[in-house]
């Protein structure tokens, strides 16, 4: 049995991304929910679970000068790209002093110290858990504050759970991707099997969407879908993506409208489907059915 | 002085604020749109471009005439972009860095470094605002390269709004680095709350002196009002939860055009913020520099 990957990303956040994946989580049957948005991870909120595993991640590294080494001779300012080298007077002598949120971790300076003073130290950048939720295995991260490599972090979390649907014998695996279009959504959508891109009628939602559609294709084999959240706000915009997306041979696999009850189910700790008289349920749950039918297909 | 808008997620409202914000300023001003990834700030303030460059990170190029195959690009390369095979020397221009390691060590000099094109950057006016934004090319992983060079555009001393991306990682932290002030657009929602608490930890660990302001605010949900309190944050403004404001955003046009009476909401949050300024600068609880 293959496997099959559906990502849920949106061109900013803020479009009900989350809220629809979580909605997806309580809707299938047999499957791994994995929350890739690790910049900002909301997931957990609305999905009941018991954290089984908890991991450290590893991210980037960082330089350290040891100031007892350090002769204040200039050569790592000289040769950081970053700026990420600051010469501190101390007691009389410049030393030099690495600023942790402009270090990339790229070695320059540990390689041309003349004496030896620099070290790259390998930072823990954030946690991941393995949980057991209502719907089943769910993998989850935080990521440490200020810290990058949000993209391999996604890599990380996708590859644990294409594990965990192996010995779960789970055919599906949910994934709430990252909003924009750098480094944690590549690595979100990379080998997926489905993207499904939330938009809603705005000018600015047109102009992500735009720039999201070109990234997926950018990705050749990945078929790509849209839902057009809060229809209603705006009808002509509406009408504009549909024109939009009928040009681009997108398929628009649904249009919900404005509930005000998904904050409703925010604020209870639930999916909008499980969350009672939400008229939006209705319409996630016929979306959901035409996704699964042409993912299982 | 440098005033950035950020937020813990998208679509808090973080664009609308900067630009209306911008807009009411009665000073030269110009605003910056950082959320290269997603830049959406020319959609509302519709400027003429009048200047436009390529931004390009250096990769390395190897000769590989004068290349040895000694290995030693690949064995210093921390991001693994640079390999080399026993005939061969392969590059991944995606995972480079641009720190320029490589053809420093290499012993034949046989490494030279070309740009490779990330985005442009364009500037222009809208008004009497000057406009700044930068674009990474689609496809592109890394954006805080673009966000470095679009901030070189930055005129010391102007007086500037920055739209920075959201989140709490790399990007928004090149975004607000050099910033005086940052105000955090939330909405009181859980999602909204729990990335606006990630957001001031950030912000608390850079040591940048902030304030929140509370967009679709609901007489019911006080859930960042409380949270304010509890952490001593200054609450700089709400904005009331206006279906008009949303349908005035979703046809890309400023609030502060059309709906009466938003002029002075937002010429408040401007005066609250040089009043938070004031303060915190008084009373040395952070020292403003950089
Ligand atoms: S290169 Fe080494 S010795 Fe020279 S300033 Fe830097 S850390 Fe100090
Ligand atoms: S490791 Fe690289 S980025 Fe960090 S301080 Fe050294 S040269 Fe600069
Ligand atoms: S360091 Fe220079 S000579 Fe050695 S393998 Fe790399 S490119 Fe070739
Ligand atoms: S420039 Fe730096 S990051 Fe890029 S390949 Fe060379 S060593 Fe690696």
């Amino acid at each position: 049995m293959q496997i099959k990957e559906l990502v849920i990303i949106s061109g900013k956040g803020g479009t009900g991304k989350t809220s629809i994946a979580a909605s997806f989580a309580a809707l299938a049957r047999n499957k791994v929910t994995v929350d890739c948005d690790v910049d900002a991870a909301n997931m957990h909120i609305v999905m009941n679970h018991d954290i089984q595993r908890k991991k450290g991640f590893k991210g980037g590294k960082e330089a350290y000068v040891d100031p007892d080494l350090c002769t204040g001779c200039g050569t790592c300012f000289d040769h950081c790209r970053y700026n990420a080298v600051k010469m501190i007077d101390k007691l009389g002598k410049d030393k030099a002093f690495i600023e942790d949120i402009s270090c990339e971790g790229c070695g320059v300076c540990v390689e041309f110290c003349p004496e030896g003073a620099v070290t790259l130290i390998q930072q823990t950048s954030g946690e991941w858990y393995i949980s057991n939720s209502s719907f089943g295995p769910f993998i989850h991260a935080r990521l440490g504050i200020a810290q990058e490599n949000s993209g391999k972090l996604v890599t990380l979390l996708r590859l644990n759970s294409r594990i965990l649907a192996k010995e779960n014998d789970c055919e599906l695996i949910i994934i709430d991707g990252s909003p924009g279009i750098g480094c944690p959504v590549i690595a979100s959508i990379t080998a997926s099997s489905m993207v499904l891109a939330v938009t809603e009628p705005t000018l600015s939602g047109i102009h992500d969407l735009e720039r999201i559609v070109e990234l997926v294709k950018g990705f050749k084999t990945i078929p790509l879908t849209v839902c057009i959240n809060k229809y209603d706000i705006n009808i002509e915009i509406t009408k504009e993506i549909e024109k939009y997306c009928a040009a681009n041979k997108l398929c628009i696999v649904g249009s919900l409208p404005y509930d005000y009850l998904v904050t409703k189910a925010q604020i209870a700790g639930v999916s909008v489907v499980e969350y009672t008289g939400a008229r939006i349920a209705l319409s996630i749950k016929k979306m959901w059915r035409k996704i699964y039918y042409s993912l299982i297909q | 002085m440098i005033i950035a808008v950020a937020s813990g997620k998208g679509g808090t409202g973080k664009t609308t604020v900067s630009t209306n914000l911008t807009y009411v300023i009665d000073e030269d001003v110009c605003l910056v749109d950082l959320d290269v990834e997603e830049p959406n700030c020319h959609i509302f303030l519709k400027p003429e471009f009048e200047y436009s460059e390529n931004v390009g990170i250096p990769i390395p190029e190897v000769d590989i005439d004068a290349c040895d195959f000694c290995g030693e690009c690949g064995k210093f390369c921390e991001f693994s972009a640079i390999i080399s095979l026993k005939n061969k020397i392969l590059t991944f221009p995606d995972l480079c860095h641009g720190c320029g390691g490589c053809a420093l060590v290499c012993p034949k000099k046989a490494i030279i470094e070309v740009k490779k094109n990330i985005g442009t950057v364009e500037k222009g006016r809208s008004g009497n605002i000057d406009f700044i934004h930068g674009r990474l090319n689609i496809g592109e992983a890394m954006s805080p390269p673009m966000i470095r060079e679009t901030k070189k555009h930055i005129e010391t001393g102007q007086l500037t709004v920055i739209d920075a991306p959201p989140g709490t990682s790399c990007p928004v932290i090149e975004a607000v680095k050099g910033a005086d002030y940052i105000i955090l657009v939330t909405e009181p929602t859980p999602f909204g709350l729990n990335d606006l608490a990630l957001t001031v930890e950030m912000l608390q660990k850079l040591k940048k002196p902030f304030g929140i302001v509370v967009n679709r605010s609901t007489p019911d949900c006080r859930s960042v009002h409380d949270f304010c309190l509890d952490s001593g944050i200054r609450l700089l403004a709400e904005i009331t939860n206006d279906r008009k404001i949303a349908e005035v955003y979703s046809r890309g046009e400023l609030v502060v055009e059309q709906v009466p009476g938003y002029i002075e909401v937002f010429k408040r949050i401007y005066r609250e913020v040089l009043d938070d300024i004031d303060k915190k600068i008084d009373n040395n609880i952070f020292r403003i520099k950089e």
